[in-house]
């Protein structure tokens, strides 16, 4: 993180290939909801099975990175930036593992949801929505991750609030339409499951920006107000 | 609270000025480690202690170490190297015991004090080798010469015989960098300990034992003092740069 080099060319790219990986998980991910909200939308069966199989690869990430920063613990026995950035990246990736499962979740509701019929999820246009949020709350994450930016990182956060309002919206929405309609009760759940899935992919991307806030200004901002957060950004 | 202070401290080897204008506080039962590259003045820093550059002509020092309670000046020209030395104690890198028995090894600074009462010592290099946790592994030994003790064993004795004279603050000099791991983690545990009732004061060149053994870490670099904390923070959090990069292995 620092400007200078590691005297070790070694931990230099072993810490950099570490962290190009964890990009490549973000990556692999974010495509696994785009892909999942795409099947949710269009009912394409063969799209969510690719989803629900491209998730073992997401998987398969997570050990490789998380072994990896054991590897460096061992080894480097890091301190400061690069100890803070290690235990980072390894709850980094815990959490990109559950947006993955959040993805996975999605496909697998949209194949049940288009077992009923597809009228369903297309007249549920508030879903793609929220979705997009929650894809860009990532990609922003991931960005900042990669820049070590913590003002971007903290613009993360205050969307997150976006999506849980969105969200809500979504209960009163499906709630309605369920008091409407009793036979669009089961259906209904399912969106609901889905809409569940992508506010969590919104909290799992919150986790990801105030572990760069970590990396980048080691202050912990877990479990603070925004207003602290804010706060803590503006003393430099 | 302190037990030390450096105040404005420079010190110079001639013209050669090694410490430039140090202030630090060195806090009572607490370790207080130094760090840094090689030829930063570490140890030139804890030599001015216990007045050792006073063995060689041309040495001098400016500003101050003001050792608490009794606020006296370590380095006024009025105050006996001697004297500075019974109440801070040094330990060495290697184990230079003296080519004496265990039990003479210890008695030797209670001697030079004047203690004569064979109880006494007796009792004094007992409580010292406990001190320095080697009384079970020597009790049966204490006339055997010291050089028949391990490395390890040396370097205790070593402590107990800085122990022997009650000293306030022990001062360690890169204690472990010539012993085992076992050994090493011997010695750690035993400065754990030893900080219950002395001040201490130890330059490592292992920042991972710094990290292990001490509460409170500075970081010098061409005389100076860079960066002085609390131990944790310093390694998790350094404000300053030039620390982050040394801690991290980026400098050079």
């Amino acid at each position: 993180m620092g400007s200078t080099e590691h005297t070790s060319k070694q931990f230099e790219t072993d810490l950099d290939t570490t962290r190009t990986r964890v990009l490549q998980m973000g990556g692999l991910v974010e495509a696994q909801i785009l892909a999942a909200i795409e099947a949710f939308a269009t009912g394409e069966a063969k799209l969510a099975d690719q989803v629900i199989e491209n998730d073992a690869r997401v998987n398969g990430y997570e050990v490789a990175i998380d072994g990896a920063c054991n590897h460096i613990v061992v080894k480097r026995q890091p301190a400061a930036s690069d100890l803070r950035l290690i235990m980072a990246i390894a709850k980094i990736v815990t959490d990109i593992e559950r947006i993955g499962d959040e993805a996975k979740k999605v496909a697998r509701m949209s194949k049940r949801l288009h077992e009923h019929g597809p009228q369903h999820a297309q007249r549920f246009s508030a879903i793609r929505h929220t979705a997009q949020i929650a894809v860009k709350m990532l990609r922003q994450a991931l960005d900042a991750f990669a820049r070590l930016d913590a003002a971007s990182a903290a613009g993360v956060l205050k969307e997150d609030s976006e999506i849980d309002h969105e969200f809500r919206g979504a209960v009163r929405q499906l709630v309605t339409y369920m008091m409407e309609d009793p036979r669009t009760i089961s259906p209904a759940l399912d969106i609901l499951w889905v809409a569940k899935a992508i506010e969590r992919m919104g909290d799992h991307s919150k986790n990801i920006a105030e572990q760069v806030i970590y990396i980048v200004r080691g202050t912990d901002v877990r479990h603070t107000s925004f207003a602290d957060i804010e706060r803590e950004m503006g003393a430099q | 609270m302190a037990k030390a202070a450096a105040k404005g401290l420079s010190f110079y080897y001639g013209d050669f000025r090694a410490l430039k204008n140090l202030d630090l506080v060195v806090h009572e039962n607490r370790v207080t480690a130094l760090i840094g590259p090689s030829g930063c003045g570490k140890s030139t820093f804890l030599r001015c202690f216990n007045r050792m550059h006073d063995l060689y002509p041309g040495n001098r020092y400016e500003g101050e170490i003001r050792l608490y309670p009794d606020d006296t000046n370590l380095l006024a020209p009025g105050v006996d190297p001697i004297e500075v030395r019974m109440r801070l104690s040094m330990v060495f890198q290697k184990p230079n015991p003296f080519p004496k028995s265990v039990f003479e090894n210890v008695a030797y600074g209670l001697r030079v004090r004047g203690e004569r009462s064979r109880r006494a010592l007796a009792d004094k290099i007992e409580a010292a080798l406990h001190g320095a946790a080697l009384w079970d592994e020597v009790k049966d030994r204490l006339h055997e010469p010291a050089f028949n003790l391990s490395g390890g064993q040396q370097q205790r004795l070593c402590i107990a015989r800085a122990l022997a004279t009650d000293p306030e603050i022990l001062l360690f000099d890169e204690p472990t960098s010539a012993l085992d791991p076992i050994a090493t983690a011997s010695i750690e545990e035993l400065i754990t300990e030893l900080k219950k009732h002395v001040t201490i004061l130890i330059v490592t060149h292992n920042m991972q034992q710094a990290a292990r053994v001490s509460d409170y870490t500075a970081y010098m670099y061409l005389g100076e003092l860079i960066e002085f904390g609390v131990t944790d923070e310093l390694f998790i959090k350094p404000k300053n740069k030039q620390t982050e990069d040394y801690i991290t292995g980026r400098f050079g």
